[in-house]
């Protein structure tokens, strides 16, 4: 599998607050990464160093040159504009012309079933709603790489089941392209169903980096990482 | 208190009669704050969005500086303005000292800074929030002050009526530089002042209260906006609701 990422001793701070440091991770194309971890254990200031949106103040980041990334974050910002147009200015920032965005947002819309509120007020929809239309508007810019921070998190059941189906049709792929997907969650369900590969952080560190049926033997976790055990096994009880 | 009552019942037979005098001074009053108003707020906005998203050596001093402005009294502005115009002046050749033009410029001057100052705290505020989303979209500072400004342009209406609230209720500055000259240069807040001076107390609390009406009025026309723009986002939500039921 190509690499798309690599990061190298990558350190990052928040004045005297340590968010991550030391982390090496490789990312292959078409795999699914899981981040698990704590509340403040550097998942989200991880997707934002790949994502650019950070710049780490220790070590690098490199990636394939021209990767086209998105990102969806676990509260989606809506403007005070319709659905359709909240999904086409995705792609209206990345260079495409107004028209042209307006009808690629409807295929979007297309795809996450939203189609018939296009000329909705985003504001206006359900939590889970506003999520669709984020992972739309991720969508129609074709993105190689996806990054997803809690993006269940703060929705109902039903809403995190249809968003959850959608995430695991995206991670199949477009058009013959493999689809490589990068998200934090507190699910261990949801990323027993969703990733192939798991990284355990703690205070910043990456203390478990395994394959996804790894990671959750617990024989095999425990000779990596006793605390990710531990936490595994939190969670789960 | 029967000097008031009597005060006040003449002034709304002045306003009810729509007195000529009264009027024209009214609109006078509303062209020049308006168009400073209009002035203002051009740069303004445009200036507040984006010191609300850049980051830059030096913002930290220049939104200290900035926010001092907010407090300005309005005679330093006429001041000011009153040197610059002047025939000496450095801009004495415009020849615009005691006319309109010079009350619009000390005004526009005046609310400038609240416009600008209002302006960044709420697109600031609004970039904390949801900044990081739009930047990962690929919005630059200039396109993410525009479209921060453009989603709470609901709070910056309010900011262009506080804006011209301290407009039109000012009296120093248009004093100074326009000299409160009779048919010409004559507003609401220079006319309160010479008629209560002169003891004509009936005129004075008229432009007085045609002046509380005006700012009732633009009160009123936000809230109504508010409330509109309100019950259509709650009447879609309720719409949306019913259809999943």
């Amino acid at each position: 599998m190509g690499k798309l990422m690599r990061l190298r001793d990558v350190g990052l701070h928040f004045g005297a607050v340590t968010a991550l440091a030391g982390v090496d991770l490789e990312l292959h194309a078409g795999e699914r990464l899981a981040l698990v971890g704590s509340n403040g254990s550097g998942k989200s200031s991880l997707l934002r160093v790949l994502h650019g949106l950070l710049p780490p103040d220790a070590g690098s980041v490199a990636a394939e040159p021209g990767l086209r990334q998105a990102m969806v974050f676990q509260r989606p910002f809506m403007l005070r504009l319709s659905v359709q147009n909240n999904v086409a200015l995705g792609l209206w920032l990345s260079g495409t012309g107004w028209s042209a965005a307006r009808s690629a947002a409807l295929q979007g819309l297309d795809r996450v079933g939203l189609r018939e509120l296009a000329g909705r007020s985003a504001r206006a929809l359900s939590g889970g709603q506003q999520q669709r239309v984020a992972l739309a508007r991720a969508w129609v810019r074709q993105p190689e790489l996806w990054l997803l921070d809690e993006p269940t998190a703060s929705l109902d059941p039903h809403a995190k089941r249809e968003v959850e189906a959608l995430m695991a049709a995206f991670a199949e792929g477009q058009a013959g392209r493999p689809m490589t997907m990068v998200f934090a969650s507190h699910n261990l369900g949801q990323v027993k169903r969703l990733a192939s590969r798991v990284v355990y952080l703690e205070h910043g560190r990456v203390l478990a980096d395994l394959p996804v049926a790894d990671f959750f033997n617990s024989q095999r976790l425990r000779a990596v990482s006793g605390a990710a055990d531990l936490f595994v096994k939190g969670e789960l009880a | 208190m029967s000097t008031f009552s009597q005060s006040a019942a003449t002034a709304l037979q002045l306003i009810s009669a729509f007195e000529p005098a009264l009027w024209t001074i009214v609109g006078r009053s509303l062209l020049v704050s308006g168009l400073a108003c209009l002035l203002a707020c051009g740069f303004g906005l445009a200036l507040g969005a984006w010191l609300g998203v850049a980051r830059f050596r030096g913002r930290g001093a220049c939104l200290t500086v900035l926010n001092t402005l907010l407090a300005v009294p309005s005679v330093v502005v006429g001041l000011v303005v009153y040197l610059l115009l002047s025939r000496s002046g450095p801009l004495g050749g415009l020849g615009w000292l005691f006319s309109i033009k010079a009350m619009v410029l000390a005004q526009a001057l005046l609310v400038l800074p609240v416009v600008t100052a209002l302006t960044r705290q709420v697109v600031e505020d609004a970039e904390r929030g949801h900044g990081e989303q739009l930047r990962s979209l690929g919005a630059g500072t200039m396109l993410r002050g525009a479209m921060l400004a453009w989603d709470e342009r609901f709070a910056l209406l309010m900011v262009v009526i506080a804006a011209f609230g301290r407009a039109v209720s000012e009296v120093g500055a248009v004093m100074i530089v326009g000299g409160n000259i009779d048919g010409f240069t004559r507003v609401m807040t220079t006319s309160i002042a010479l008629e209560t001076s002169k003891g004509d107390l009936p005129l004075a609390l008229g432009l007085g209260l045609v002046l509380l009406a005006v700012v009732l009025l633009l009160n009123a026309l936000i809230a109504l906006l508010r409330g509109w723009r309100q019950r259509v986002e709650n009447g879609a939500t309720l719409s949306l609701a019913g259809n999943v039921a």
